[in-house]
């Protein structure tokens, strides 16, 4: 129980954290972003001057108030957020930010979950296969992979976009789902759900190709370690059948490393999906943020910032579980 | 591992990897170990000591990467080598010029990073106790809060700041950015290795000879970690500049400067894609996973030696099989086979 106990309040000092570093992190870097904004603002909103309400929650977001402390202006930061309040942004005006990100969200977390369970899946039964067969003609694809590794995501994205899409027009080049068959927006049809995962093929390769190779080195790595451990060869020498021991003995705890590695895997899986997103313009949560970040709406770009460590604080909280129930050792040692 | 009375490394200026994978194999006197990882090792350092005199070099060599005088969207030809881009530019200088950007980027960013995983890793891991929690607990949160958007984040504020001028959006400040938030994984990697080391006698030994703690982890613990410090200095290389290009693409990058990462950015907004001039978008990225890829593979040899199971079981595979074709196998369908 100490493990569960440990892990969680690890993360609720994590999640305080990573709030806190959302506070300072415009007070405390230099320029006034909540001036900033708020001019934004009223350029967006035509000039009229905003509500005193409007103007409240993004001094509170972004700083500035003037002759508050900065303890109590941590204080109503976080009387806002717990009211799930993240102010308006300025390059969608007048569409809060929380609406924004609502709709954005389920695009990303389904493309970048299904492309990482996937790239997964894929790296460690390779990455076995691979380590099984050490010593063979397999070691020399190994290096192979690292290349595949180092490709940045987007430029991968391009490349495919410039052979799949552009040249041979096999694939939509650009967006969630067709804009023109669907100007309502999203909405529950099959005819939808298939424009949706049409859209969604490239944008997933892209994330699967260039993530594959970590799984599948790691793994690898793993397998050619765990096959010279004592009990495997004491499995080998009862005369159990090499399916056998690659599987129950070798093959499971190889994946062990794999799997603890997997939440500071999805950090990056996140990023390259940002990226990835700008090239196919996915109507997804990287998106927004590229728009956020350009359009300098500081309160959108706050508000995707905290969406996205939490996502990935949450992934990583539920793969720590699944670690811990998988590997008895790690409960114990804490 | 490291012996102070070994000869000097070899004069020919290698990487400081190299430098500190060849100590290792001749510190541990098993020079058969040589020849089997030369091949990756090889390659790797061919890819990047090209890349990297290309970058130094070639710059002096081309036009001006910015002249527009010449006609737009040419294709590669004669005149130019890797065709122009849509202002006219010719791709090979901007390539040139970029590749060069782009690792003074990554030198300073992984330089950075890693002297902060020193920090946070090496004396976490040595001196244990309250300060380990601590500094274990900060590189836990640096590790799991994602690093791009965070980047993304940093930048946008920092470069519409007024009073940091031109320096706002140098490439420069880019690589201190992504210094600060990628040297988590490393510091990791460095405490764990740090708490097996101060376990060691001659650690104890120092520690009973009254030697200061700084002196022990600069003389006795660091020498240690040289192939480790190697193996995490190329990996913050290789992160600092796939950062250095998502940012660019994103346009949050360097202005003042050409980098391999705002060629992509320029491709994306000239249309390079949609208009099939995959000379203009396609070289920058190949040279980024190029230099990835020849960094990895210097990486695969460091790890090879800091972790000796990765090259002897394949051995020890391989041998077995040639007994066995030779005729002087134990099984003939062992588990092996």
């Amino acid at each position: 129980m100490n493990f569960y106990v440990r892990r969680v309040s690890f993360y609720l000092v994590t999640l305080w954290a990573a709030i806190s570093l959302n506070f300072l992190l415009p007070r405390l870097l230099p320029g006034d972003p909540a001036a900033i904004m708020l001019g934004k603002l009223r350029r967006a909103n035509g000039g009229r001057p905003l509500s005193e309400e409007t103007i409240r929650t993004i001094t509170s977001i972004l700083g500035a108030e003037k002759g508050t402390s900065l303890w109590d202006q941590y204080l109503a930061y976080w009387g806002r957020l717990l009211h799930g309040d993240l102010g308006v942004s300025s390059t969608r005006y007048p569409a809060s930010v929380a609406e924004l990100i609502g709709a954005a969200l389920p695009w990303t977390v389904i493309l970048v979950g299904v492309a990482t369970i996937l790239s997964f899946v894929l790296g460690i039964a390779a990455g076995a296969w691979v380590g099984w067969r050490r010593g063979t003609w397999v070691d020399h694809l190994v290096p192979a992979t690292t290349f595949l590794q180092s490709v940045p995501y987007f430029w991968l994205a391009l490349v495919l976009v410039a052979v799949l899409a552009v040249q041979l027009g096999l694939l939509p080049i650009f967006g969630g789902y067709d804009v023109f068959e669907f100007p309502a927006g999203p909405e529950w049809s099959w005819a939808f759900v298939g424009s949706a995962v049409v859209h969604a093929i490239l944008p997933a390769a892209t994330i699967v190709i260039s993530s594959v190779g970590g799984w599948l080195l790691g793994m690898r790595n793993m397998m050619v370690q765990t096959m010279s451990e004592d009990y495997v060869v004491t499995a080998e020498a009862k005369g159990l059948t090499p399916r056998r021991i690659r599987s129950r003995y070798a093959g499971r705890n190889a994946a062990i490393p794999s799997l603890a590695g997997f939440g500071i895997a999805l950090g990056f899986v996140v990023a390259g999906s940002i990226v990835t997103e700008q090239v196919f313009s996915y109507p997804g949560i990287g998106k927004l943020m590229i728009q956020a970040v350009q359009g300098l709406d500081y309160a959108l770009m706050q508000g995707v910032f905290l969406v996205i460590t939490l996502t990935v604080l949450a992934a990583n909280f539920l793969m720590e579980l699944v670690y811990g129930f998988i590997d008895p050792r790690v409960r114990h040692r804490g | 591992m490291a012996d102070p009375r070994l000869p000097a490394p070899p004069a020919e200026p290698l990487p400081t990897s190299a430098v500190a994978t060849e100590r290792i194999a001749r510190a541990s006197r098993v020079r058969t170990l040589l020849p089997s990882m030369s091949g990756k090792l090889l390659t790797g350092l061919v890819i990047v000591g090209v890349i990297v005199l290309f970058g130094l070099v070639a710059p002096a060599f081309v036009q001006d990467p910015r002249d527009s005088g010449n006609p737009a969207l040419l294709p590669p030809g004669p005149d130019h080598l890797l065709g122009t881009t849509k202002l006219g530019y010719d791709v090979f200088a901007q390539l040139a010029w970029g590749t060069q950007g782009s690792l003074f980027v990554g030198l300073v960013a992984g330089v950075v990073s890693l002297l902060l995983a020193v920090v946070f890793g090496v004396l976490a891991g040595y001196f244990g106790g309250v300060l380990d929690e601590i500094l274990t607990l900060l590189t836990n949160i640096m590790l799991v809060i994602p690093g791009l958007p965070l980047v993304m984040v940093i930048a946008a504020y920092v470069q519409h700041t007024e009073g940091l001028g031109p320096l706002a959006r140098s490439s420069f400040l880019v690589a201190l950015v992504l210094g600060i938030t990628g040297w988590a994984g490393s510091a990791v990697v460095l405490r764990a290795t740090a708490r097996s080391l101060r376990t060691r006698d001659y650690v104890a030994a120092s520690r009973v000879a009254g030697e200061r703690p700084l002196r022990i982890i600069f003389v006795e613990i660091l020498p240690n970690l040289v192939p480790l410090l190697a193996a995490q200095l190329i990996f913050g290389v290789i992160f600092a500049v796939l950062g250095e290009a998502g940012l660019s693409y994103l346009g949050l990058g360097p202005t003042g400067s050409i980098t391999l990462g705002t060629m992509l950015n320029d491709a994306q907004t000239g249309q390079a894609v949609g208009s099939g001039a995959w000379w203009w978008f396609v070289p920058p990225g190949a040279v980024i996973a190029l230099l990835g890829a020849g960094l990895s593979l210097i990486n695969f040899a460091i790890d090879e030696i800091v972790n000796p199971k990765l090259r002897l079981a394949p051995q020890a595979a391989r041998r077995q099989r040639k007994a066995r074709r030779a005729g002087r196998g134990i099984a003939d369908d062992g588990a092996f086979a």
